[in-house]
């Protein structure tokens, strides 16, 4: 019989939650790095047993560690993602944290590549135990313009993130900056090309949308029943694109108005690639990030943005300010799909039947920064 | 000589007292990290400083060039700044 495991990583440490394909009972392994603070925890779709988790605590610098027991035992990466050091008298880069973790194409077993803040993209060939950057965008000095300060990023640093490899290509990848864009490769990460037409900016102040240094995607999916099909939430909006077209649409115009096109999540469904689904934000004023009017809910699509529909049931009615982070929502690929996501308030919610009933399956936990889901 | 470490680090050296070589901070750093490795990058950064949150002493003194002269007889005290939440 199946068995689901979600991989929760969250600012205090990582939790391991698995249930049977009924998805009923769910049982707790963890904390794992208690204090610690965990952006990633991810399982490798490839050989269901190597675990990575991207680890730092408040003082010491950040480091992966690796399982291949479920977490029994954890090995530290010998090289983990680190800037090269720059030449006397200029200042290098530091990575802060690495925030982001994705297992490269079913060809290449053991590659991984690694987003890190301040923007840095990271390749392992070894299964996380050594890591190396690319030049194409670490040392590049436009892409290095293009990232902007340690202010042109999320409060807690500007972030390199939604790595995506296409199923049918290895050599083509994805990923995007807050802040500087969205960038496309096809050559395995030698070069890249800038990905950001028909991507608002903020309005009212004269922003050049050209330039990708205005650009801040939060969360960048591909559908894995048509990788040429991406979804993007955006700070400025809900986009697709459908490739080999180069420009986004925004489908989010469509969203209520009372509610808006902000959030940070954003997660597609395993095989239509018409159905997504978002949570959206507040994103007014002074950007409360919260949910809209303390009423948290998911909104789905099914027609690739042209409609959505609300989706609470189960949820809060008032009075309830929590969100979501951009890594905290994600979906198992089970016939009747599951949704799930964490809150910042370190609860964790689900729906068996693809976003009309929600449970919290899980309160009391720090906040949660990602939640990965795997059916093994 | 003698290198004090604080608990956020033991989980590598598996005690708060270890000793290293070294003539400045950086040699007895990588001696450390030659016995337990991992345990530099967590308190040095790549472009070689002394991370954020992290604070070193030497013979009671806060150091910040790692390129400093050490003799045998100083103790050196790594400790966890007080900061965090």
């Amino acid at each position: 019989m199946a068995t689901v495991a979600l991989m929760v990583a969250t600012r205090k440490g990582a939790w391991i939650y698995r249930a049977d394909s009924k998805r009923s009972d769910w049982e707790v392994n963890g904390p794992h790095f208690l204090g610690h603070i965990i952006s990633h925890l991810v399982l490798d779709p490839r050989d269901k047993t190597t675990l990575l988790a991207a680890a730092k605590t408040g003082h010491l610098g950040p480091t992966i560690f690796r399982s291949t027991d479920w977490g029994h035992t954890w090995q530290e990466a010998a090289a983990p993602p680190a800037f090269a050091k720059a030449p006397v008298g200029e200042t290098g880069r530091a990575v802060d944290h690495t925030f982001w973790l994705t297992p490269a194409h079913g060809n290449e077993p053991n590659v991984w590549y690694a987003g890190t803040s301040p923007q840095g993209l990271f390749r392992s060939e070894d299964g996380g135990i050594t890591w190396s950057g690319l030049p194409s965008i670490n040392d590049n000095p436009q892409y290095r313009e293009w990232m902007g300060s340690e202010k042109d990023g999320t409060p807690d640093g500007p972030k390199l993130h939604s790595i995506m490899v296409d199923p049918r290509d290895p050599h083509h990848l994805y990923f995007g900056m807050s802040g500087g864009g969205v960038h496309e490769s096809t050559d395995g990460g030698k070069t890249w090309r800038v990905l950001i037409n028909g991507l608002d900016v903020v309005e009212g102040f004269g922003f050049d949308a050209s330039n990708p240094t205005f650009h801040d995607p939060h969360c960048l999916r591909m559908c894995p029943g048509n990788p040429d099909r991406l979804y993007q939430q955006n700070h400025c909006g809900i986009y697709r694109i459908d490739r080999p077209s180069d420009t986004w649409i925004r489908i989010g115009r469509n969203m209520p108005k009372e509610v808006g096109d902000i959030g940070f999540t954003m997660t597609v469904h395993p095989r239509d690639d018409k159905t997504a689904w978002v949570f959206p934000m507040d994103g007014t004023e002074v950007w409360p990030r919260t949910s809209p009017g303390g009423q948290p809910a998911v909104y789905a699509t099914h027609d690739a943005g042209e409609t959505w529909q609300r989706m609470d049931a189960g949820m809060p009615k008032e009075q309830a300010w929590w969100t979501v982070k951009r890594q905290a929502m994600c979906c198992d690929s089970m016939d009747q799909v599951g949704l799930y996501f964490g809150t910042t308030s370190g609860e964790l919610w689900m729906s068996r039947d693809e976003g009309r009933n929600w449970e919290c399956i899980a309160r009391h936990l720090p906040e949660i920064y990602a939640v990965e889901a795997i059916v093994i | 000589m003698k290198v004090w470490i604080p608990s956020a680090l033991q989980s590598y050296t598996q005690s708060s007292r270890v000793e290293a070589t070294g003539s400045t901070l950086d040699e007895v750093l990588h001696d450390l990290d030659r016995q337990y490795p991992g345990i530099r990058f967590r308190i040095i950064d790549e472009q070689q400083r002394v991370r954020r949150h992290m604070r070193i002493f030497v013979s009671g003194v806060s150091v910040n060039n790692l390129y400093q002269a050490i003799r045998p007889a100083d103790e050196v005290v790594i400790i966890q700044a007080l900061s965090g939440g």
